[in-house]
């Protein structure tokens, strides 16, 4: 799982993290790096969730709009606390997984892709109907801040430190999750699941709590971008968001540690560098080449690297952890060995 | 307009909503059965059609050679997506072949965007005339032709499985893929013939149904999800069900929006889906015996 360096890497990245503010007082690219986050808080749910566990969600946008119209609507309709807000935030997604997850859950592949696509259709046509909760197409304005007793996130810089908080705490979690029985177990769900249910792992309670996780995760991103942002409307968290959430788990790696952050800044990265280069190079294009690229990578991705780009580090290393089984990441390795 | 007349209406609207999402159930269980794939850019292939003819129909050729020559390109682009995507990854999983799918139909809207914009586009009637009147409920000649198309490619699709060598080829490709090898029988043709053939059938969708929809680049998503339903409430491997589950659809949903409320008429569609997911994964109509996926 160590990505190069092991001794040097996380202190690296932490320390690059705490003085990018310090360094540049670009608001466009702190909003940039906040959006980073806070899609990374997703991704690396997603990555527990389609990585360890094997399951596929098409859906996840739905949870990390639940968050964030969770968020709106307790504070701007009940003006309830914005903290206790946001507790509701993550717990809502996550008690809605709870509740979908374990019929859903026993699908098979293709059917479950077409569950998780169908509930995330279903809940994106709520927000848009809900009317006189979500503001339907016009969303909800005038969220606050988030505040802290007297301390408010009221800026970009401050709202920095807070993202990159609370990625270094969650990822230190997930490292300790996924290098304990548990993530070990999962890893065994991915490879084989009748095998691992042969060695004595529950595997429909384990999916489910992948499943509930993420959802919580989402939930937090949410609720956080509601407050980032202060308005909502849903076309944030359209189908096409959930694809985004998968692009990103499958560009950094699934499997992979560093994967999520890798894949989040580097999907968002393109999307800049897109909506800049492209009228650059093509006067008067508009929006349809970002979607026609977006598109073009994801296929070239899947067919050329489908093990995503964490995976370029990991190549040479993780044979020896391999858990036997006929997964589909262990074909690919097999396959890159022979190639090799 | 009196109650029942009102209702039949309903019942008309949905037949002919129904039949368009039959069409579209079709093509992706033909893909599904010959291939394994559920192609998520099946919808794509309708809206590109549709705009194709279209545009084609607009430089003044006559609508019938419009109709061949979309047909035609999008037949081809079907091939080429099968050949440069999914034949290069034929080895992936499931789920790695889901996600490409996905891809190409991101890519191919992009594409349809860079275009023909984000206008609304109309295709003419197929026939001149009035609607018929049932009962003080109107329908369209263009329904008409869209019945005729379901069940035109129905027929078609049950003459090829039942009748033909190639056929019962795909059949025996479908049940064992090796053995199928053996005798003869190559399952990377049979893969670009049904990426072929339902880029084909979803042209023809789409451009049976120009005159009736609004047809914008974007129309395909929607349409392809309610073809998933109308396929998965027959069972993906059962032809005769996707038609049924389609117009079964259909006439829900025409009826959900008349009665209830147009504006969550998408919403009745998935609920479909989900139920039909969570309560009999192989298909209200479909045939009871174990799927391998």
């Amino acid at each position: 799982m160590a990505f190069i360096n092991k001794n040097h890497f996380w202190p690296g990245i932490i320390l690059f993290l705490l003085i990018i503010p310090l360094i540049t007082n670009s608001n466009y690219l702190l909003s940039i790096l906040i959006i980073i986050g806070l899609y990374t808080i997703i991704v690396q749910g997603l990555g527990i969730l389609m990585g360890y566990a094997g399951q596929i969600s098409f859906g996840h946008a739905a949870f990390f709009g639940l968050g964030a119209y969770t968020v709106a609507i307790l504070t701007t309709r009940f003006h309830c606390p914005t903290v206790l807000a946001l507790l509701g935030a993550v717990l809502l997604p996550g008690v809605i997984a709870a509740l979908i997850g374990r019929p859903t859950l026993k699908l098979q592949e293709l059917y479950l892709a077409l569950a998780t696509l169908g509930f995330g259709l279903l809940v994106h046509i709520g927000f848009t109907e809900g009317m006189e909760l979500t503001g339907g197409p016009s969303g909800i304005a005038g969220i606050p801040y988030l505040s802290v007793g007297s301390f408010v996130f009221d800026s970009d810089i401050k709202f920095f430190y807070l993202i990159a908080g609370i990625l270094i705490l969650l990822s230190a979690g997930i490292k300790g999750l996924i290098e304990s029985r548990v993530g070990r177990a999962l890893r065994a769900i991915r490879e084989s699941e009748h095998a691992a249910e042969t060695a004595g792992i529950d595997t429909a309670a384990l999916k489910l709590q992948a499943f509930i996780f993420s959802a919580l995760l989402a939930g937090l991103a949410g609720g956080l971008y509601a407050y980032y942002i202060t308005f909502i409307s849903p076309s944030p968290f359209s189908f096409h968001a959930s694809v985004q959430f998968v692009l990103m788990a499958v560009v950094g790696g699934l499997g992979t540690f560093v994967g999520p952050l890798l894949g989040a800044a580097l999907v968002v990265a393109l999307g800049e560098f897109l909506r800049w280069a492209i009228p650059v190079v093509i006067p008067n294009a508009g929006g349809e080449y970002q979607i026609i690229f977006f598109g073009l990578i994801l296929v070239v991705l899947m067919i050329f690297q489908p093990e995503g780009l964490g995976a370029l580090g990991k190549r040479f290393k993780l044979s020896t952890q391999k858990l036997p089984g006929e997964g589909y990441s262990t074909k690919f390795e097999a396959e890159k060995e022979g190639g090799l | 307009m009196d109650t029942p007349s009102q209702l039949l209406q309903l019942l008309f609207t949905g037949l002919t909503l129904g039949s368009i999402y039959a069409l579209i159930g079709l093509a992706l269980v033909t893909t599904f059965n010959i291939t394994g794939i559920l192609n998520l850019a099946q919808g794509e292939f309708v809206t590109i059609g549709a705009l194709l003819a279209i545009s084609l129909y607009a430089t003044g050729l006559p609508l019938a050679a419009a109709f061949i020559i979309a047909v035609l390109l999008v037949a081809t682009l079907g091939g080429v997506l099968e050949r440069c995507a999914i034949q290069t990854a034929r080895q992936a999983s499931a789920l790695t072949l889901i996600i490409i799918t996905l891809g190409l139909s991101i890519f191919l809207r992009g594409l349809a965007l860079l275009v023909w914009g984000t206008e609304t586009y109309s295709l003419p009637a197929f026939s001149e005339g009035g609607p018929l009147f049932i009962g003080g409920a109107a329908i369209t000649p263009q329904s008409f032709w869209i019945f005729g198309l379901t069940a035109l490619t129905l027929a078609g699709l049950y003459a090829f499985f039942e009748l033909t060598y190639w056929g019962k080829a795909v059949k025996a490709a479908v049940l064992n893929r090796t053995a199928a090898r053996l005798m003869g029988i190559n399952p990377n043709r049979l893969s670009l013939l049904a990426f072929l053939a339902s880029g084909a059938l979803g042209a023809a969708a789409g451009i049976f149904i120009a005159p009736v929809t609004m047809t914008t680049y974007d129309m395909g998503f929607m349409l392809g999800v309610k073809g998933f339903v109308a396929a998965v409430i027959g069972g993906l491997n059962n032809i005769g069900g996707a038609v049924l589950g389609g117009i079964l659809l259909g006439i829900l949903e025409s009826f959900s929006a008349g009665l209830i409320s147009s504006g969550l008429k998408d919403a009745f569609a998935i609920i479909i889906l989900i139920g039909v997911l969570l309560v009999r994964p192989q298909g209200i109509i479909g045939s009871l015996k174990e799927r391998k996926i």
